[in-house]
């Protein structure tokens, strides 16, 4: 097996590592649907959507390994060790066990399209010209993932009362896990000063007017907030990132360098 | 759930078009199941123009396109067959006609 690699990321390169992990983890979790979607056409949606994903953190890990001394994608992807992912730990809960079902899904779609649609937005204004690059084509997709998710959202809300209840039940499932989505830390200041991009905070008044329509629509009230405060993009993870990595590693870490 | 109810709970089928690129007519490239039309236009996006195949789509519910029995193929387009005079190139033009 190949032995981890170490990274000591500076505040750009852990800003860039969030959305690029965040980005990995997030189509890691969709691709568990694949060939189990409730119907074929959903079965290719969803595969579509990991895809795009993927292609983003593609871009993203690459962009920031050259400010990791060097490092490549497949070796970020694949080699680090848990507390050196930095996504939100919203992305890394199940979506197909635990309790979870299709209307976990598409709420996590929603919640996470939105939060990464903005932030592409905003980042296509970057001081990062490369960044900037990576914004322009992704938002395209970003906005595509916000109107599919909204769409089955408004569907499963304003379905049958079963679809209602199950999509309510997700809902109180996800939102603890949203507070960490706005939060601040010193890498958001220093993307704030540097132009680099928006602090996490300056994107919250955004996501609520964003996704206040659809709540109306799907008939849902999103629960107050809580004091629970998730950490992911600390590096401090909820049980089910070790697992998930297990299986997303595997291939590299067994034949290092493996392409096809 | 009877069989009955199954087929009932079932999404419709819809026919997809889809137009390659500007001026060209939108073609029928296959079917898919949606709840309804904006959704099976999402879903035809997916799974009929994920290789850069168009720039437009339409959607039609199968049950309503009428179709021509095949059973009526030799009535309906053979006579067809020796009526070579409803072709242009059946005609000889003048010489001084140019550019047809």
């Amino acid at each position: 097996m190949t032995a981890s690699i170490v990274i000591q990321p500076d505040a750009t390169s852990l800003y860039l590592l969030r959305l690029a992990d965040t980005a990995l983890i997030h189509a890691q979790r969709l691709t568990e649907w694949c060939g189990h979607a409730p119907v074929l056409e959903e079965d290719i949606a969803l595969s579509n959507l990991a895809l795009d994903l993927l292609g983003q953190a593609r871009a993203l890990l690459t962009h920031a390994g050259q400010r990791l001394g060097g490092l490549d994608e497949d070796q970020l992807a694949f080699l680090r060790e848990e507390r050196d992912y930095r996504n939100l730990t919203l992305a890394e809960l199940p979506l197909r066990k635990g309790g979870a079902d299709f209307a976990d899904t598409q709420l996590r779609n929603l919640l996470l399209a939105a939060w990464l649609h903005l932030h592409w937005q905003r980042l296509q204004a970057s001081s990062d010209v490369e960044l900037a690059a990576i914004a322009g084509k992704a938002v395209k997709e970003s906005r595509y993932h916000l109107a599919h998710a909204a769409d089955w959202v408004e569907r499963l809300g304003d379905g049958t009362e079963e679809s209602a209840r199950r999509l309510q039940a997700a809902l109180q499932r996800a939102w603890p896990y949203v507070a960490e989505l706005f939060t601040d830390d010193a890498a958001d200041e220093a993307a704030a000063r540097s132009g680099l991009g928006p602090r996490s905070s300056e994107l919250q008044a955004d996501w609520h007017a964003l996704l206040a329509p659809v709540w109306a629509a799907a008939r849902l009230q999103p629960p107050a907030a809580s004091a629970f405060r998730s950490s992911g993009r600390l590096g401090r993870h909820s049980e089910h990132l070790g697992p998930l990595l297990a299986e997303m590693q595997v291939l590299q870490r067994s034949y290092p360098g493996g392409a096809w | 759930m009877s069989a009955d109810q199954a087929v009932k709970n079932e999404w419709p089928l819809w026919e997809v078009f889809v137009r390659p690129k500007a001026g060209l007519d939108h073609k029928h490239c296959g079917s898919l199941h949606a709840a309804d039309a904006s959704q099976a236009v999402k879903l035809a996006r997916e799974v009929y123009t994920r290789r850069q195949e168009g720039c437009s789509i339409w959607v039609v519910r199968s049950d309503q396109i009428t179709a021509s029995d095949p059973g009526d193929k030799a009535m309906l387009f053979d006579p067809m067959e020796d009526k070579v005079y409803r072709h242009p190139t059946f005609y000889e033009l003048p010489e001084s006609v140019n550019h047809m």
